[in-house]
């Protein structure tokens, strides 16, 4: 036996399960300590990583947050001065944006996808584990630049000519261009993986309309972050050439033009919003059937206005730019397709509200955060609608009912169901579950809180108080609702610290949660919890859209992989048919190695530009030792 | 969860190519990534040929010799890549070695090429918008092609090793072919760009 077990092409028809289970592992597996740490191309551990990191900025920039709103809680307080506010409230928008809300919506699909199709590892492993580290890259440099006092001080969008090389010397916009980079490289990354993953790597059985909702909007994001995010690169690298080789692309007096970044910005800007936005409406079709014990209503309708909300998402950008004097059949224009992109937001909603209609709700704390989504996001909604159309934004532009509309939708919007998500897949990150108890009082301190404290804000801003100030005088009359709004504040961050502690406590002594704790329908509850390294000892064959309702006791599997080998199945892009037995890279220490070669060459070049020319040879060198190839039985065919 | 066992997966091949391939697909998401780079880049390019009074300022064009000497390189380098591709498709290891040093040296000429084609620009990145945005379009594709280049030469070293005459290596010298159309497709647009639009 021990001579088969050598035999590189050993199948798992040869051997008894639970030896197939002990050479899976064996030939899966990350080893321990710190080399695994540093080496291992596992999805589950890169997602968890990454997870774990995005909530850490979370609450780096929830701080922040607390900060402005002790600084704001009356008129003329000390607490900071207008400089190191303007670094607070941009490094707070960035850390949300660039370093919390994108980077955990992705991480989550890493986690979730390839379990969700039933396959053993995500697309380009050792792509996937260079995101990380680029990523985790990238927040470093920002922070640690603000403890250094060198924090971008332009806001989240560094508007030139502000953030240009006249009116912001020194390197604290560098910094900020240099973060994006970090982060666009890891969510582009990401991306390929996910879109790859599932064109190709779908159990077979698995047709376009059998797929998980939270893989087609994870799929749909990706798309959009595709075609999104070069404009952001490409208007960073402007900005910074701008500052560092004396370029004129924004500088209007020798033929640039400041509009440029605007509208290259917003061209990524407001798909962006989407990109948090999509998975955690794809989270939502995933997780409400569980709770409401009947599959989803309007499958077909929701991929639907989930492709349309990635296709609208990129003519909507200039609504942010109605104040910059456009002609105006283009504000009406992008008046009309701000408001139309609320035409497949609603049908979400009520294919969402028809499902639990026409189901049997169990009130789970997961269940309850989906409400709490509700009734958030939709007055999100609304007040979107009404900045959408021009009179009404040139009023409100730049006050804090700007800022109130988007916390609705950004916090109600995709929070909201992320804790709802973390909740409920819990179990396949720790193999625990969350207190339920806690749970309960969480949900309850985060939507009383979140909303006291940003209802207010609406008002504020049709009274006339603007975004980005540092204090506000005696005689303006904002105090006592400003007083109230960080009274509030604390309620929801403690909500968010309770979900925080409940998280903790709960992989340590959590209850353990068995492979389906739910009694949820998507292959992911087909393994154990959490699962084994090679996600399933066999693939499995689907032939419905709820795989583990509707197969009754026993699923159906496929059979035939290597087990010496990490292997994996490729089937056809439309209907999953089984095409090639394909091979997974193994761990690998160079994606970390190439991540730190351009981590070097990305902040030197905030110093000299010759940092680009000179840093690309060790990343050659990184990425030479990445692809080389070792004569592994994964490098052969 | 039990399972039960429906189908038998042993006599699939162990590799594919073109769309059953991962990297072949991973290749075209990369693609679209660039294409939109180019796309927004040559955007930002007419954007700001909209916003100026005079294209070019001061009314001096790029000299085209330099740059059309590339297209045309990139133009018949299009015979050996497919030629190349074809024979990685036959897993012939002696021509695709031939080929993939002709197209590694190919690569080089265009590279040498573009030194003259930046001095010919008439034009510095730090004069005026006109200057960056051409300088950042050149840039831009000659980015792609050096690492084209790099990545061609180091497939090509791998070919010559034990490791070459393997199905995942044939699939990944038609990834590199399918790339360098890619760079020679991108370039055609902003040929048209770089020297056209300010003799308009």
């Amino acid at each position: 036996m021990t001579a088969a077990l050598k035999d590189r092409d050993l199948r798992d028809t040869a051997l008894e399960e639970k030896l197939l289970h002990a050479r899976l592992a064996h030939t899966w597996r990350t080893p321990p300590g710190l080399i695994g740490f540093f080496t291992t191309v596992d999805h589950k551990r890169i997602a968890v990583r990454y997870i774990i990191t995005a909530f850490a900025f979370l609450f780096l920039g929830g701080i922040l947050a607390m900060l402005m709103r002790w600084q704001l809680s009356r008129p003329e307080a000390g607490l900071i001065g207008p400089d190191l506010y303007n670094q607070i409230f941009t490094i707070h928008g960035s850390t949300m944006m660039f370093l919390f809300a994108v980077p955990v919506m992705e991480a989550v699909g890493v986690l979730l996808v390839p379990l969700m199709l039933g396959t053993r590892n995500i697309a380009f492993p050792r792509l996937n584990a260079f995101s990380y580290w680029i990523y985790l890259a990238g927040g470093l440099v920002l922070w640690v630049a603000f403890v250094l006092d060198m924090g971008p001080d332009v806001g989240w969008f560094a508007y030139v000519p502000l953030s240009g090389p006249q009116y912001s010397p020194g390197k604290r916009v560098d910094i900020w261009a240099q973060m994006i980079t970090f982060t666009e490289i890891a969510a582009l990354a990401i991306s390929v993986e996910i879109v790859v993953t599932v064109l190709k790597q779908r159990a077979p059985g698995m047709r376009l309309d059998r797929i998980p909702l939270f893989v087609w909007a994870s799929f749909v994001t990706s798309l959009v972050v595709i075609l999104a995010m070069p404009a952001i690169v490409l208007a960073s690298t402007m900005l910074i050439l701008d500052r560092l080789v004396g370029t004129h692309f924004y500088n209007p007096s020798e033929g640039g033009d400041a509009l440029l970044w605007q509208h290259l910005f917003w061209f990524f800007g407001h798909p962006e919003v989407y990109i948090i936005f999509l998975p955690a409406t794809g989270m939502i079709s995933s997780m409400l059937p569980t709770f409401v014990r009947r599959p989803v209503f309007g499958y077909l309708a929701l991929v639907l206005a989930m492709v349309s909300i990635g296709l609208l998402s990129f003519g909507l950008w200039v609504h942010h730019m109605f104040t910059t004097g456009l002609p105006r059949v283009g504000e009406s224009f992008f008046t009309a397709s701000s408001m139309a992109i609320a035409v497949p937001a609603g049908v979400q909603i009520f294919c969402w509200l028809a499902t639990i209609w026409l189901g049997r709700p169990v009130w789970r704390v997961p269940f309850l955060f989906i409400l709490a989504f509700f009734f958030t996001f939709v007055l999100g909604g609304l007040t979107g609608v009404m900045v959408a159309s021009v009179p009404l934004d040139t009023q409100v532009h730049d006050t804090y009912f700007v800022v109130a509309h988007f916390h609705y939708v950004l916090v109600g919007g995709a929070v909201f169901p992320l804790l709802a998500a973390i909740t409920y897949w819990f179990p396949k990150m720790t193999g625990r579950m969350m207190s339920e108890r806690l749970g309960r009082w969480s949900v309850a301190l985060l939507f009383l809180g979140f909303n006291f404290t940003f209802f207010p804000m609406h008002i504020l801003g049709l009274q006339g108080m603007p975004r980005r100030i540092y204090t506000y005088q005696m005689d303006l009359p904002w105090g006592g609702m400003n007083l109230f709004v960080s009274l509030c504040s604390i309620a929801l961050a403690l909500g968010f610290a309770l979900f925080a502690f409940n998280a903790i406590r709960s992989t340590r002594s959590g209850e353990a949660a068995g492979d389906n704790p739910w009694g949820a329908a998507t292959l992911e509850w087909a393994t154990s919890s959490p699962p084994p390294p090679y996600n399933f000892a066999r693939i499995p064959v689907v032939s419905s859209a709820n795989p583990i309702w509707d197969q009754g006791q026993s699923l159906p599997v496929a059979s035939g992989l290597s087990v010496n080998r990490r292997e994996l199945l490729v089937t056809t892009t439309a209907d999953a048919e089984p095409e090639v037995r394909e091979t997974s890279p193994g761990n690998s220490i160079w994606p970390f190695l190439s991540a730190i070669a351009t981590t070097i060459m990305l902040v030197g070049s905030i110093f000299t530009p010759w940092a680009v020319v000179w840093g690309s040879i060790p990343v050659a060198i990184g990425l030479i030792g990445w692809f080389w190839p070792r004569g592994t039985p994964e490098d052969d065919s | 969860m039990n399972q039960r066992i429906i189908t038998d997966l042993s006599r699939l091949p162990l590799h594919g190519s073109g769309t059953a391939s991962l990297t072949w697909w991973g290749t075209l998401a990369f693609m679209l990534i660039e294409g939109m780079g180019f796309a927004l880049a040559i955007g930002s390019y007419l954007y700001l040929v909209s916003v100026a009074a005079e294209w070019p300022p001061g009314g001096v064009p790029p000299d085209p010799l330099w740059g059309t000497a590339v297209t045309a390189v990139f133009v018949i380098s299009i015979v050996p890549n497919l030629l190349l591709s074809r024979w990685a498709g036959e897993e012939d290891l002696r021509k695709v070695r031939i080929g993939i040093v002709l197209m590694s040296v190919l690569g080089l000429v265009p590279l040498a090429l573009r030194v003259f084609e930046f001095s010919a620009l008439n034009m510095s990145w730090d004069s005026n918008a006109y200057g960056s945005i051409t300088w950042l379009l050149l840039g831009l594709h000659t980015t792609h092609l050096v690492t084209d280049v790099a990545d061609t030469f180091v497939l090509a070293a791998v070919m010559f090793t034990r490791h070459g005459d393997n199905k995942r290596r044939y699939g990944d010298v038609q990834d590199n072919a399918l790339y360098w159309n890619f760079v020679t497709l991108t370039w055609l647009p902003v040929y048209a760009c770089l020297y056209g639009i300010p003799r308009l």
